[in-house]
C-alpha cells in the first residue's frame, strides 16, 4: 500500500489544487504584493511535495515526470537568460528594463506594469519550482544502502 | 521590543536542543521551530517578502530533511568528543565572539536604517526612485530583478548547477550499468 491513509488522501486532493493557485497569484502578482518568483515556485514545488507525501512517489512522477521537470527548469533558465539577452540587443544593456523604458510604461499599481519583472518572475517561479521538485525527488529515489530497502 | 527577545530565547532553546539532543529526528524539528522564529522575526521587522520565502523553505527544507533522516538507519548518534577538538572549537568560537562584538559596535541602533549613517548610500536611491525608474510596486522585486538583477541570475546559476550536481551524484544506477542492462 503506498502512500498514507484515506483522510490524508482525501484532504491533500482538495487542498492540492488551493496551493498550486496560491503559488501561481505570488508569482504573477510578485511586482505588487510581498512575494516573487523564489517562493512561489517553492509553493508550486510544495504542492507536489504534498501529493508525493499522501500518495507516493509513483502517482507524482506520472503527473509530472522527471524529464518533463528538467525541461521546465531549462525552460525557466533559458526564458530569464533571454530577457537578460533582449535588454541588451533592445535596451542597450544587459538586463536593462526595455519593456517599461521603451516599449509599454504601463501604469503603476496595475498589473500588466514595470515591464520584464513580472516576465522574470514567472521565468524565476518556473525554475526554482522545477529544480525543488527535482531535488526531493531525486532525494527520495537515492538509497545509499540495502538496509533502507528492507524496511519497504 | 520585548518580542524579539523572547522570539531570540526561544529560537537559542531550540538550538540548544537541536545540538544536544541523540535523537535525529527531533533535531531535524528543532531546526525548523528555528527556522519559523526567524520567519516570524522578520514579519515583526515589517519585511513580508523574507518571511514568506523564509517560511516556505523552512517548511520545504524540514520535509527534505526528514525524508533524507528517516531512511537512514543511524536515528541515535552517540560518542564523546575528543579533548583537541574541543578546545580548538572553544578558542573559534571566543576569537568570532570578539570579532562580532567589535562589528556590532559600528552599526546604527536597532530599528534605524543603514542609509541614516552614509548619505550617498545606494539605498536611498532605490527608495526614492525604484517607484519612477521600473514602475513596480513592490520595492522588492523592483531591486532583485531590476537593479540587482546580477544577483538573481548568480542565485538562479547556483540552484540550475547544484540541481545536475545532485542528480549526477545521486541518480539510482551509473551509466555503465544502465548501458551493461541495455545489451
Amino acid at each position: 500500500m503506498k502512500g498514507m491513509t484515506v483522510i490524508v488522501k482525501t484532504i491533500s486532493s482538495w487542498v492540492k489544487m488551493f496551493i498550486f493557485l496560491f503559488g501561481i497569484y505570488i508569482i504573477i502578482f510578485g511586482h505588487l504584493t510581498p512575494g516573487g518568483g523564489f517562493a512561489g515556485g517553492v509553493i508550486l514545488a510544495s504542492s507536489y511535495v504534498l501529493l508525493m507525501l499522501a500518495f507516493g512517489r509513483e502517482f507524482t512522477e506520472k503527473n509530472l515526470s522527471l524529464p518533463v521537470a528538467s525541461k521546465l527548469d531549462c525552460v525557466g533558465a533559458f526564458l530569464f537568460i533571454m530577457i537578460a539577452i533582449l535588454g541588451l540587443v533592445l535596451g542597450g544593456s544587459f538586463f536593462v528594463n526595455f519593456l517599461y523604458q521603451k516599449y509599454l510604461p504601463g501604469q503603476p499599481l496595475n498589473l500588466i506594469s514595470a515591464g520584464t519583472i513580472p516576465l522574470s518572475n514567472i521565468a524565476i517561479g518556473l525554475k526554482v519550482g522545477a529544480s525543488l521538485f527535482l531535488v526531493i525527488v531525486t532525494l527520495s529515489i537515492f538509497r545509499p544502502n540495502t538496509s533502507a530497502d528492507k524496511k519497504e | 521590543m520585548a518580542i524579539f527577545y523572547i522570539l531570540l530565547l526561544f529560537m537559542l532553546i531550540a538550538a540548544v536542543i537541536a545540538v544536544e539532543t541523540e535523537d535525529l529526528l527531533s533535531s531535524v524539528i528543532c531546526v525548523g521551530a528555528i527556522g519559523f522564529g526567524g520567519s516570524l522575526m522578520f514579519l515583526f521587522l515589517r519585511a513580508p517578502d523574507i518571511a514568506i520565502t523564509q517560511i516556505v523553505v523552512e517548511v520545504l527544507g524540514l520535509i527534505i530533511l526528514i525524508r533524507a533522516t528517516i531512511a537512514r538507519d543511524l536515528t541515535f548518534i552517540s560518542g564523546d568528543r575528543e579533548f583537541f577538538g574541543t578546545v580548538v572549537s572553544i578558542v573559534f568560537v571566543f576569537i568570532i565572539l570578539l570579532a562580532g562584538i567589535r562589528v556590532f559596535e559600528t552599526l546604527p541602533d536597532f530599528g534605524t536604517a543603514i542609509f541614516a549613517q552614509a548619505s550617498e548610500a545606494a539605498s536611498r536611491t532605490y527608495i526614492r526612485d525604484g517607484l519612477q525608474k521600473t514602475g513596480a510596486a513592490n520595492i522588492v522585486a523592483a531591486v532583485i530583478l531590476d537593479f540587482r538583477a546580477y544577483d538573481t541570475l548568480g542565485e538562479a546559476t547556483v540552484l540550475f548547477t547544484s540541481i545536475i550536481g545532485a542528480t549526477v551524484i545521486l541518480r539510482k544506477k551509473s551509466k555503465k550499468l544502465l548501458e551493461e542492462a541495455d545489451e
